[in-house]
C-alpha cells in the first residue's frame, strides 16, 4: 500500500485494502489446503518433490505481491513552489495575453520521438508537465511514471518501478495455480484407481470445491498474464492499450517499442532498477516566505531533500554564503526575484518547429 | 505566594524572548548584507524518448555568469552518465535476470547499476559546484532530489551595501 502524499484512509482505500488482503487469503489458503490434504498422498505415492517445488512456487508468489504492494511504482513528486512557479511563469510568457472572458489555452507540450509527435500534459495536482507515458493515479493522487493501472489486489499503482514485479507475480500465480490444479486432478485419479470414483469424493470431500476454485482463478490470472505477456511483447503499457493511443490506425507506431518482441522483453523485465526518487522521511515544507523586515530563520522546516544522502545542497553551498555569514543560515533567505522568464522556445515545441520547416 | 510565582513566571518568558532574539542568526540582524537567490530550471529532453536527459540550452539567467560552452559541457557529460546507467545491454539484461531467479533479494547484498552511477553523478556534481559554479556565485542541485525532473541552479546575488556588518 503506498499514499505518500496522503496518510488519510478513505472509505475507497479501506475497500481496496480489504481487496489486496482478501487476495492474499485467498493464495494462501488454497495453497494451505493442498499442502495439508493433497501432499502427504502424492509425496508419498509419486514423487517428494512436489511438496517442495510448491512450497518454493508460493514463497516466491507471496515475495512477489509483496515486492509489488511495498515498493514505489515510480511516483513522480510535486513540484516544489520555486519549480511551479517558474513553469506557470513560462506558460504564462508562451501564451501571451488572453482576452478577459476567454479560457486561456490548455496546457500541452508538444514532443516529437521517433517520428511521432507526443502530448505532454500539465498535472494540475502535482504543478508539473508530465513525462511521456506518465500518468496521474486519482486513488493514489500522484503522477506515475510509465503507469499502467492501479491494481486493487495488490493494493498499489504499478508503474515504471514495478510493472516486473506484478508481472512475474502473475506468472507465479498462474503457474502456481495450475500446478494445484494438475495436481489435484492427478490426485482424484489416483485415488479412483484405487477405490473408485466415488469413495474418492467421500474421502475427501474438499476436492470437488478446490477444484472448481483453481479452473475460474486459472482462467483469470491465466488470462491477465497473456494479456501483459501482449503488452510487454509491444512495449505497451494497460494504460495506452485502455486508450488506444497506438492500436487501430495508429497501430506499428508506438515510438518506445524498439519493433523487436525480445528486446521489448528486455527491456521491460530485465531493463535497469530504477531509483525512487521519493523521501518517505522528508518533512513536508510550509510556504514561510521570509521578508526582509521581520526575518525569522527557518531552521525547523527546510526543504528536504528527495534522496536524504551526505550530498544535499547544504554540504554544496558556495563559500560565498560561508564567508559572509559564520553561523548557520537557512538555504533560501528570499523568495525567488520575480522575474519574467524567457519565452517558452519554439525549438523546445516540436510541433511549431515542424510547422516551420514545412513552411520553408 | 501567587503573586510571587506570578512574578517569577514573567520573568522566565522574558529570559525565553531575549535568548530567542540572541539565537538569530547574524545574517538578520542588519538589513545591509543579505544574499538573495533566484532559480533556473533546466527541464528535460524527450526527444530520445522517455531515458533521462536534459536539455542543452542556455538559459539567458546565466548568460553573465557562465560560458555557454562550460555549461553545455555539465549537461552533457550529466546527459551522458544518466545514459550510461539506463543502458541497455548485457550486463543490465544479467543483472536483471540474476535478480529476477533470486526474487530480487540479491539487492540486499548488492548496489544496482543505477545506483553506482547515480554515486558517479553526485560525485561530479559536487565537483562541478566546487570547481566551476560555486566561484561564479551559483549552485547546482543533484537532479535526483527534484524526482529526475530538472536541474535545478540556484543564482546567488550577493546584495551587500555596506561593508561588514
Amino acid at each position: 500500500m503506498f499514499f505518500p502524499q496522503s496518510c488519510m484512509m478513505s472509505s475507497l482505500q479501506m475497500r481496496i485494502c480489504r481487496k489486496e488482503s482478501s487476495c492474499c487469503v485467498h493464495i494462501i489458503l488454497k495453497t494451505l489446503f493442498f499442502f495439508l490434504c493433497r501432499c502427504p498422498y502424492l509425496a508419498v505415492h509419486l514423487c517428494p518433490a512436489i511438496p517442495v517445488f510448491a512450497v518454493l512456487l508460493f514463497l516466491f508468489v507471496m515475495a512477489m505481491l509483496l515486492r509489488t504492494s511495498f515498493s514505489d511504482p515510480g511516483v513522480l513528486p510535486r513540484a516544489l513552489p520555486e519549480e511551479a512557479t517558474f513553469i506557470e511563469m513560462e506558460i504564462e510568457a508562451a501564451n501571451g495575453n488572453v482576452p478577459a472572458g476567454q479560457r486561456p489555452p490548455p496546457r500541452i507540450r508538444n514532443v516529437q520521438i521517433n517520428n511521432q509527435i507526443v502530448k505532454l500534459k500539465y498535472c494540475y495536482t502535482c504543478k508539473i508537465f508530465r513525462p511521456p507515458r506518465a500518468s496521474h493515479c486519482s486513488i493514489c493522487d500522484n503522477c506515475v511514471d510509465r503507469f499502467d493501472h492501479h491494481c486493487p489486489w495488490v493494493g498499489n499503482c504499478v508503474g515504471k518501478r514495478n510493472y516486473r514485479y506484478f508481472y512475474l507475480f502473475t506468472l507465479s500465480l498462474s503457474l502456481l495455480t495450475i500446478y494445484i490444479f494438475t495436481f489435484d486432478i492427478v490426485h482424484v485419479v489416483m485415488r479412483s484407481m484405487n477405490g473408485g470414483f466415488l469413495n474418492t469424493l467421500k474421502e475427501t470431500p474438499g476436492t470437488v470445491l478446490e477444484v472448481l476454485v483453481c479452473f475460474f482463478t486459472l482462467w483469470s490470472v491465466v488470462g491477465l498474464t497473456g494479456f501483459h505477456t501482449y503488452l510487454i511483447s509491444l512495449n505497451q503499457t494497460t494504460n495506452e492499450d485502455i486508450k488506444g493511443s497506438w492500436s487501430g490506425k495508429n497501430r506499428g507506431q508506438n515510438p518506445y517499442s524498439h519493433k523487436n518482441i525480445i528486446k521489448n522483453c528486455c527491456e521491460v523485465l530485465c531493463g535497469p532498477t530504477y531509483p525512487s526518487v521519493l523521501d518517505r522521511r522528508g518533512l513536508l515544507q510550509e510556504d514561510t516566505l521570509i521578508s526582509s523586515s521581520n526575518p525569522v530563520p527557518q531552521t525547523t522546516k527546510t526543504t528536504a531533500p528527495l534522496i536524504p544522502n551526505e550530498h544535499t545542497p547544504d554540504d554544496a553551498k558556495p563559500s560565498i554564503a560561508a564567508s559572509a555569514e559564520k553561523s548557520p543560515s537557512p538555504k533560501e533567505e528570499h523568495p525567488a526575484a520575480t522575474k519574467v522568464p524567457p519565452l517558452a522556445s519554439p525549438e523546445t515545441d516540436a510541433e511549431t518547429s515542424i510547422a516551420k520547416e514545412r513552411a520553408h | 505566594m501567587f503573586i510571587f510565582f506570578y512574578l517569577l513566571y514573567i520573568c522566565l518568558k522574558l529570559i525565553c524572548i531575549r535568548v530567542n532574539s540572541l539565537c538569530r542568526p547574524t545574517a538578520y540582524r542588519t538589513s545591509s548584507n543579505q544574499l538573495c537567490s533566484s532559480k533556473v530550471f533546466i527541464q528535460r529532453d524527450y526527444s530520445s524518448g522517455t531515458i533521462c536527459k536534459f536539455q542543452t540550452k542556455f538559459p539567458s539567467e546565466l548568460e553573465s555568469r557562465i560560458d555557454e560552452q562550460q555549461f553545455e559541457e555539465t549537461i552533457q557529460t550529466l546527459n551522458n552518465l544518466y545514459a550510461e546507467a539506463e543502458k541497455l545491454g548485457g550486463k543490465s539484461y544479467l543483472e536483471g535476470c540474476l535478480a529476477s531467479l533470486t526474487a530480487y533479494t540479491i539487492f540486499l547484498c548488492m548496489e544496482t547499476h543505477y545506483e553506482k552511477v547515480l554515486k558517479k553523478i553526485a560525485r561530479y556534481i559536487k565537483d562541478q559546484n566546487e570547481k566551476i559554479y560555486a566561484p561564479r556565485g551559483l549552485l547546482l542541485t543533484d537532479p535526483i532530489e527534484r524526482g529526475l525532473r530538472v536541474v535545478e541552479i540556484t543564482i546567488f546575488e550577493d546584495r551587500s551595501i555596506g561593508s561588514g556588518r
